[in-house]
């Protein structure tokens, strides 16, 4: 393993130890890694070369289900990310029917199309959706356990983290897979794969299901993190958000995106509590630098150094992150 | 590495401000203000930590609270749903606030409360008014200082009522969020008990923010129902207003604005004589009984000099919370001769509270921690003393007879209400 | 429901209309040329607003002449394109054509949040209205409802001339032509010798001139307030997406039936007024991809 390798893995460790060292961002970074997963199904469906502008509609439908459920005694976190997870995954799958036959922007546009059509539901069925202030999300039971607050985020932190490697892994394994390598042809040569006789819909249509249970994944967790479901989790200004710190991550780099998230939140965080008046002047100051200046995202600037400090090693530069740290 | 610079700051910063809270009299009372600094709520959001800036200014140079100085915070509540609910942690987990004044928005309020309660710290609902926190839950650590929504909406019902009892049909044109539904629930469902003749004949739910309102305009002004009510506030009730007065509705209709006490300078001229205004209180910054009254005119005239507007009711609200927080330690420390309480002893001396802001005097109710808070209606006139429309035939209303009784739900409760509740309520008038 | 209110509705609509299509036409010519979706047009489109808004209030304060307020827009409008547009594509959009369509749009992403926040700090919070303008034009009766002169008639006219206007502008001036054989096919464009540097920061500045004049037609209506940006973004990308990118008579087309579907929701089933623009867009989208006026884009093997 080289050196590469050991530092991702030494910050992914010392993440274990905040809830002791730094309880003050423990749920700063359980938010943070939540999110981190939604931006895994950007960042996968980035490798297929699509951007979608709407991914907050699985992020928020899964979290609304996580609160409709969480009324009724199904109340078990278990339950919550199961079901939560199916519906993200259903209904990325009947979205993702009618999105895979486009691409590029109006693919974007058409995933924004339903993201905003599912927000404007959400904002109007007050009655059932609880409008613009959204539904409340009780703390729910653990396998059947009722805990306090502490425990229970302690808990939800730990389940996150190893979520967030979990997935992660299995995104990775996904990517390296047959079907992951045809997935991204569709970015590279679309024609070729139909030459192949793979049905390049069908191919993007079982990304693009994954991408929409990751989102929902990460949606349920920051629901119960929250305590609360708002529309905002479904607003275009999430997704664009997800689409933001996929970028900033590195765009297509799995570690990127959690690298993303984290450093994503961490400056917003900190915006606000120290420039309440202009977080987000600095968050797009921020953006912009990067994308002007390190194009490749964090990942991209990690590979950078990593080349530099190993010249033996000949693997990628800054502007190709995606082959980098899988 | 910004990630590990920052860690190393916030491990230093929570070991500063726990060792700083450890002696029984603190050096200074740390106090968290959850406001809205930006978003369309920053309208009641800015002038009300103005308001906070200048009173703990004021405070501290009398001597502070016992003798220890204040310190404020602020928190952005426009920040959205995570990274506010993040800071408020940070305030009271790293910077050791020992109190918490939260919220504006309803939905923050309700979000908050359970918070609060699981970190064990006192949060004061400065301004949000819905009646759901205390009648969906209970809370220990969880205040308000001033009226719900059940209060501020039947005020107007009754004025309505009393002044102008002969209409037939009524239309409502809200923001699309808890407050404008659940005004309008408790309105219609109040207004249907007292006069049950009445007849609903539009309801619009524009989005929120929404920037434009001609099409309901010219549907309601083919509608020509005798009565439209607005709780709506801000940015939307100034457009709203000056768009139905441009196109002569204002005239058509008798307009009742819940909320209209905020926007009355905003809305200058644009507004005419005769439209029924709430303040969500008794705020205002002409109260009949309170100008004369030295520290009212002297607030109002430092308020007016330091921002250039005259104080709204979010900046009265701040007002209460600061009355009540300063009564709450001085009764605490009373009943304990003289030692600093701690946050029980602060719990005990706020339930039961009595306190007085800048209106009539208020009380906390011991049971479920709601303020019971007069009410203030009147009818705008351009009187030509000032650039905007002033009040006149106002009434105020007693708080205690027009809150929802404790353990009961707002609705119904004022849907048990009868025709004879009009005249049992007797407001107090002005000539 | 009878025919004076199905009247009432296509005026209200029309009038809706006018004003979705002046964002919307300076946001589909510049994707049109620079094939860049430019997410700060919202933040332009409120700085034109605010702009009219807050010099309007100033000088009519002062005691100037209301009528001023008509050329303050246009004044407000040129101040956005060329103060606003012109660094932007200048200084950020330049540097990135070259880069992915991703990228391309996070630019004008950040430059969406910076700009919200710069109309904060210059603009405070507290929300401006300024209607000058629509009060001196006064109102018409229509079966018994006053109209405003300035929402019915004026901002119809003012919109049906934008779009003849920039028809002729792009059909029969130089300018218009060289613009259109860029936005046609850029590398032949560039083949033939036209800078298309320059008529990429020219169609930009333009955009962002109309983006601005849309804001400033606006604010006699409306409360010009922080967040009027981001809401009238979605919508002008629901009206571009619906006409066709870079569809200038598709986005009139496609803005008359935003409106006209927005007020007929309003007058029958007030709670679905929001939901229609993304329901017009998404059915039109599924059967037509390229969106009403688009043509199919060419498949690269």
């Amino acid at each position: 393993m080289s050196t590469r390798h050991f530092l991702p893995l030494l910050a992914l460790l010392l993440l274990l130890f905040v809830p002791m060292a730094a309880p003050g961002l423990q749920i700063l970074l359980t938010l943070a890694l939540a999110k981190a997963i939604a931006v895994m199904g950007v960042t996968l469906l980035l490798r297929a070369g699509q951007v979608s502008f709407g991914h907050a509609l699985f992020f928020g439908i899964s979290a609304y289900a996580a609160a409709f459920i969480a009324a009724t005694s199904l109340d078990d976190l278990v339950l919550l990310l199961i079901a939560g997870t199916a519906g993200a995954a259903l209904s990325g799958l009947l979205v993702g029917l009618f999105v895979v036959r486009y691409r590029g922007i109006f693919f974007g546009m058409l995933n924004l199309a339903f993201s905003m059509i599912f927000w404007s539901i959400l904002e109007k069925f007050y009655h059932y959706t609880g409008g613009a202030d959204g539904l409340r999300l009780p703390r729910p039971t653990v396998l059947g356990l009722s805990l306090d607050r502490a425990p229970f985020e302690l808990l939800l932190f730990y389940l996150t983290l190893a979520l967030t490697i979990g997935l992660g892994w299995f995104t990775l394994r996904f990517l390296g897979s047959p079907i992951g390598q045809l997935f991204q042809t569709v970015k590279t040569n679309e024609t070729r794969l139909e030459y192949l006789g793979v049905s390049a819909r069908t191919t993007l249509l079982k990304g693009y299901v994954l991408s929409a249970a990751l989102c929902g994944i990460g949606g349920i967790l920051v629901a119960t993190a929250q305590g609360i479901v708002t529309p905002s989790y479904a607003y275009w200004i999430r997704s664009g958000e997800m689409v933001f710190i996929a970028v900033l991550g590195g765009a297509g780099s799995i570690p990127g995106a959690v690298a993303g998230a984290l450093a994503y939140e961490i400056v917003r965080a900190y915006a606000a509590a120290f420039a309440a008046d202009i977080w987000q002047l600095v968050l797009g100051v921020f953006l912009l630098v990067v994308i002007l200046f390190a194009p490749g995202g964090l990942a991209g600037i990690y590979t950078a150094i990593a080349n530099r400090l190993s010249r033996r090693d000949p693997s990628p530069t800054a502007h190709s992150p995606n082959e980098a740290r899988q | 590495m910004l990630k590990r610079t920052l860690l190393g700051a916030t491990i230093l910063a929570s070991a500063l401000a726990s060792a700083a809270h450890a002696q029984d009299k603190p050096e200074e009372i740390t106090i968290g203000i959850a406001t809205f600094l930006t978003g369309p709520a920053s309208v009641f959001g800015v002038p009300a930590r103005d308001a906070a800036e200048m009173l703990v200014e004021d405070l501290n140079e009398a001597g502070g609270i016992d003798g220890v100085p204040v310190r404020v915070n602020f928190i952005d509540e426009g920040a959205g749903g995570e990274a506010f609910t993040a800071e408020y942690r940070r305030q009271v987990q790293d910077e050791g606030a020992d109190i918490m004044f939260s919220g504006i928005s309803s939905g923050n309020c309700m979000q908050i409360a359970p918070l609060a309660e699981d970190l064990e710290v006192i949060n004061i609902m400065w301004d949000c008014g819905t009646q759901r926190v205390f009648e969906e839950g209970e809370y220990d650590y969880v205040f308000r200082t001033q009226s719900h929504a059940t209060g501020d909406m039947l005020a107007l019902v009754l004025y309505l009522l009393k002044t102008k009892p002969d209409f037939q049909t009524i239309a409502v044109v809200n923001q699309d969020y808890a407050w404008g539904r659940d005004s309008w629930e408790i309105f219609s469902t109040a207004l249907k008990a007292m006069k049950p003749d009445v007849e609903v004949v539009g309801e619009f739910f524009p989005a929120f923010g929404a920037p434009d309102f001609s099409t309901e305009i010219s549907r309601l002004s083919a509608t020509r129902p005798d009565v439209i009510l607005s709780t709506s506030w801000g940015g939307d009730l100034n457009t709203f207003v000056q768009q139905a007065s441009q196109r002569g509705l204002v005239n058509q209709s008798q307009f009742i604005l819940g909320l209209g006490e905020s926007s009355l300078e905003a809305l200058g001229s644009a507004l005419p004589d005769g439209v029924i205004i709430g303040g969500r209180g008794d705020h205002y910054f002409e109260h009949p009984e309170m100008v004369g009254q030295e520290n009212f005119d002297s607030f109002v005239a430092e308020f007016k000099e330091t921002t250039g507007s005259y104080p709204i009711y979010s900046v009265f609200h701040m007002v209460q919370a600061f009355e009540a927080l300063k009564a709450a330690y001085a009764k605490a420390i009373e009943d304990g001769d003289g030692v600093w309480p701690d946050d029980q002893a602060l719990i005990a001396a706020y339930e039961g509270l009595e306190f007085q802001g800048l209106g009539r005097p208020v009380t906390i109710r011991a049971e479920d921690h709601q303020g019971i808070e007069a009410q203030i209606v009147g009818t705008t006139v351009q009187t030509g003393d000032y650039p905007f429309a002033t009040l006149e035939n106002i009434m105020i209303f007693d708080g205690e007879t027009i809150t929802t009784p404790v353990g009961e739900s707002s609705i119904e409760w004022v849907s048990s209400l009868t025709p004879e509740f009009v005249q049992q309520v007797e407001p107090t008038t002005f000539d | 429901m009878d025919y004076t209110l199905i009247l009432l509705a296509i005026f209200d609509g029309l009038s809706y209309a006018a004003l979705v299509f002046m964002v919307a036409v300076g946001l589909t010519l510049i994707f049109g040329v620079l094939q860049i979706l430019n997410v700060a047009h919202g933040s332009l489109y409120a700085i034109g607003a605010y702009l009219t808004a807050s010099i309007g209030g100033a000088i009519f304060a002062a005691g100037y002449a209301p009528i001023l307020a008509f050329p303050l827009m246009l004044i407000a409008a040129a101040l956005v394109g060329i103060l606003l547009g012109g660094p932007i594509e200048y200084l950020l959009l330049r540097r990135i054509y070259h880069k992915p369509e991703v990228l391309q749009l996070l630019v004008t992403f950040a430059v969406f949040m910076i700009l919200e926040d710069v109309q904060r700090l210059v603009w405070g919070n507290q929300p401006y209205f300024e209607s000058s303008a629509l009060q001196m034009l006064g109102n018409i009766q229509v079966f018994g409802v006053y109209y405003t002169v300035y929402q019915l008639i004026l901002l119809p006219v003012v919109a049906a001339l934008t779009l003849i206007g920039l028809r002729l502008f792009l059909r029969r001036t130089l300018t218009g032509r060289l613009i259109t054989a860029v936005t046609e096919d850029r590398e032949a464009a560039q083949a033939i010798g036209i800078d298309a540097n320059r008529v990429y920061l020219l169609t930009f500045v333009v955009g962002a001139g109309l983006a601005g004049l849309g804001g400033a037609l606006a604010s006699p209506t409306t409360s010009v307030l922080p967040g009027i940006g981001a809401e009238m973004i979605v919508l002008s990308f629901a009206v571009v997406a619906t006409a066709g990118l870079g569809r200038i008579e598709g986005a009139a087309i496609a803005a008359l039936l935003i409106g006209l579907g927005r007020s007929a929701a309003t007058y029958t089933y007030p709670e679905l007024q929001v939901l229609v623009p993304y329901l017009i867009m998404l059915a039109v989208l599924l059967v037509r991809p390229e969106g009403l006026f688009g043509s199919p884009a060419a498949r690269k093997i």
